[in-house]
């Protein structure tokens, strides 16, 4: 036994040095690089920034020109630590994700590819790329099997999130083993391995495929409702994985609820039906918003093989002049666009509508 | 000759207690049927896992025979010894370890700072930067991703690893509106007396943070660490175009089949690719991550609380 023991873990020792001397090498190389050679000029050049005849401090004040006096407040000197601080974020935010959030939308109105000795060559075409996602067979449909999708999928999400956060929340033996269950998808749900189970037809509850009463429904309704419908119901399980988060936020919201008040209310007479609707719902109401916002995101970026977002990687990755089927890079900047702005829609109408319910029980 | 059953007042009070309990919830029946709604949403939770389990260790026979579902009639252990091969293990498991935790410490690192500066002080438009930093977890990457691509072939770090570690460091990686939450939630809840008194005793804003604030913040610290070595992991969309094809173990499992041919080349004897052997590949991939999560489920279930969305 402990000679089994020893040799575990010194192939864990052996695996894992590697790692860290790697990893300890690499940020040691970073950081000496910064000590040695950045700060020193950093400091020399801090120092001439603020000992110069243009800018002077000291004593609580700023001396500009050598004459113009100016008294440095708290409230001044936190505001300059406070861009300091996120002088990180900011110029990240720019370079990262505004400017690329701009430049993005500038080419979803122009033609644009690739082009090794010229960069990205541009044509203006006003709003054809959004006009021709409209028109194209492929996509609309992807849309509409979207939108249908998360239409359906968010309530079932929700109410499923509700339900296991209350029977978590009831005493119970093991809870935490319970919460670490219903987190689990959290932690393994990658693109390649949902991919995978999504293939192998392991996604699905088991027996509900053939189930006939699915089959009268499905048969009975429009296609535009019967589709995404059957699509929820082909990926149940992986819709119910989304819960994973809400959960957690709703056992959070269900502990902060007074118990006295329950306590209070069954006095009262009420039945646990009422209390449920009456002090459980509205007071976990709040966390309704977040909860909305997290599934919706993480259900949309999701990258299916095929799907819109795999389709935005195909269209600038294979997209050339001379291609009939794909458009190059303004063709995707317009898709990405539908997509986020019906996102961002769908997260709307969603919590406007808690919203709403919301008001009616308060 | 018939016995008449009758109960004693006694016994059915005790009966009735037993199953339906002094105010119902803490009765039989209550319980029986919360636990068995717990364990059968937990099968339905556990299903896929369970299923690529028993199917990774099924043979071709057993995965085409309807009559075997459950348990198998023979442990195939060679689909995980080829699945094994196929992704490159050891390697393949210390590249993408050193790759993940380069990006989630530089993305937490960063997180400390910038939640930092949006909690300790005020300045203007605060607000503004605060909001769109928020807003930035609801922007979908590729939005971004035409012009960051550019930005990366121009900066010629496409294909390697800082495309992914510069906006890690600048409070832009998967996520990071999160871990500055995460951040911005603790840091208010400092007391303001203990670096206003630092601050008096002549500490600079910096010597504050590194000698005070950053102690007492070691929890969120792992908390946020953990998060985004697990979401860095899994992320493969980002990671496949910006970095490489295959860098992480995630990437090594999409090629899965491509590399599969090119190691079992077909046409030599039993070297087809079989379900059970892709399903040892998905096991393989997210064991590492099972096992972080066995061993720190207590931090990734209580991080909820600590973002601050359920209000103090």
């Amino acid at each position: 036994m402990k000679k089994t023991w020893n040799a575990f873990v010194t192939t864990v020792v052996k695996f894992t040095r590697p790692v860290l001397q790697k990893i300890g090498a690499f940020f040691g190389r970073i950081a000496t690089f910064l000590s040695e050679k950045v700060a020193p000029i950093l400091r020399r050049l801090g120092h001439g920034l603020t000992h110069n005849a243009i800018l002077r401090t000291g004593n609580n004040q700023l001396i500009l020109f050598s004459f113009l006096k100016i008294h440095v407040t708290r409230k001044m000197r936190h505001a300059i630590y406070g861009y300091l601080f996120i002088s990180l974020w900011l110029v990240g935010f720019t370079i990262f994700t505004f400017y690329p959030l701009l430049y993005s939308l500038y080419l979803s109105f122009h033609e644009a590819y690739y082009n090794l000795e010229q960069g990205v060559i541009t044509t203006f075409i006003g709003f054809d790329n959004y006009i021709n996602i409209f028109r194209s067979s492929i996509l609309l449909p992807l849309f509409s099997s979207y939108l249908g999708r998360i239409i359906i999928a968010v309530p079932i999400i929700l109410v499923f999130s509700v339900v296991i956060a209350m029977l978590v929340n009831t005493p119970i033996k093991g809870k935490g083993a319970w919460r670490s269950i219903f987190f689990l998808p959290v932690i393994i749900s990658t693109g390649p391995v949902l991919n995978e189970l999504n293939a192998q037809n392991a996604i699905t509850l088991p027996n509900i495929q053939e189930s006939p009463v699915i089959d009268y429904v499905v048969n009975n309704l429009p296609d535009l409702v019967a589709d995404p419908l059957l699509l929820v119901i082909n990926s149940m399980l992986l819709i119910l994985w989304y819960a994973g988060i809400p959960i957690l936020i709703f056992l959070a919201g269900l502990q902060k609820i007074d118990p006295s008040l329950y306590e209070a209310a069954s006095m009262d007479g009420a039945s646990p039906w009422m209390r449920f609707w009456k002090i459980t719902l509205p007071s976990i109401m709040p966390f309704m918003g977040i909860s909305i916002v997290y599934v919706v995101v993480s259900m949309s970026l999701y990258v299916e093989a095929g799907g819109i977002l795999d389709l935005v990687r195909t269209h600038i990755l294979v997209g050339a002049p001379d291609s009939a089927f794909w458009f190059g890079y303004g063709y995707a900047a317009a898709i990405a666009w539908v997509y986020f702005l019906l996102m961002v829609i769908l997260i709307l109408i969603f919590t406007a509508l808690t919203r709403e319910r919301r008001r009616k029980h308060a | 000759m018939t016995t008449k059953w009758t109960l004693s007042p006694e016994r059915k009070a005790k009966i009735q207690r037993f199953f339906l309990g002094k105010t119902f919830t803490d009765g039989f029946l209550y319980r029986f049927v919360i636990y068995t709604l717990l364990l059968s949403f937990s099968y339905i939770y556990l299903y896929p896992l369970l299923f690529m389990f028993i199917n990774s260790l099924k043979s071709v026979d057993d995965l085409i025979n309807p009559g075997v579902q459950w348990i198998p009639t023979t442990l195939v252990w060679e689909n995980y010894t080829r699945a094994f091969q196929v992704l490159n293990l050891p390697n393949s498991l210390v590249d993408s370890t050193v790759y993940v935790l380069k990006v989630s410490i530089a993305v937490t690192l960063s997180s400390a700072l910038i939640g930092y500066g949006f909690a300790r002080f005020e300045f203007p438009f605060k607000k503004m930067f605060f909001a769109f930093m928020l807003a930035t977890f609801i922007l979908p990457s590729q939005v971004t991703l035409v012009a960051n691509m550019l930005i990366f072939r121009n900066l010629n770090i496409i294909s390697t690893e800082w495309s992914m570690l510069l906006p890690a460091m600048s409070g832009q990686g998967i996520n990071a509106a999160i871990y500055i939450l995460i951040f911005y939630t603790f840091y208010r809840t400092i007391p303001g007396i203990l670096i206003e008194s630092a601050e008096v005793d002549g500490a600079t804003q910096f010597r504050i943070f590194r000698t005070i604030v950053l102690p007492l913040a070691i929890p969120s610290f792992v908390i946020v660490f953990l998060f985004s070595f697990v979401w860095y992991w899994n992320e493969s969309y980002i990671t496949g175009l910006y970095v490489g094809a295959r860098v992480t173990l995630p990437l090594w499992l999409q090629a899965f089949r491509a590399s599969y041919e090119t190691i079992f080349p077909p046409g030599t004897p039993g070297a087809e690719l079989n379900e059970a052997i892709l399903l040892a590949g998905n096991i393989l991939t997210i064991l590492p991550l099972l096992l972080i999560y066995f061993f720190g489920q207590r931090l990734f279930t209580q991080s909820i609380d600590r973002t601050g969305i359920t209000g103090e």
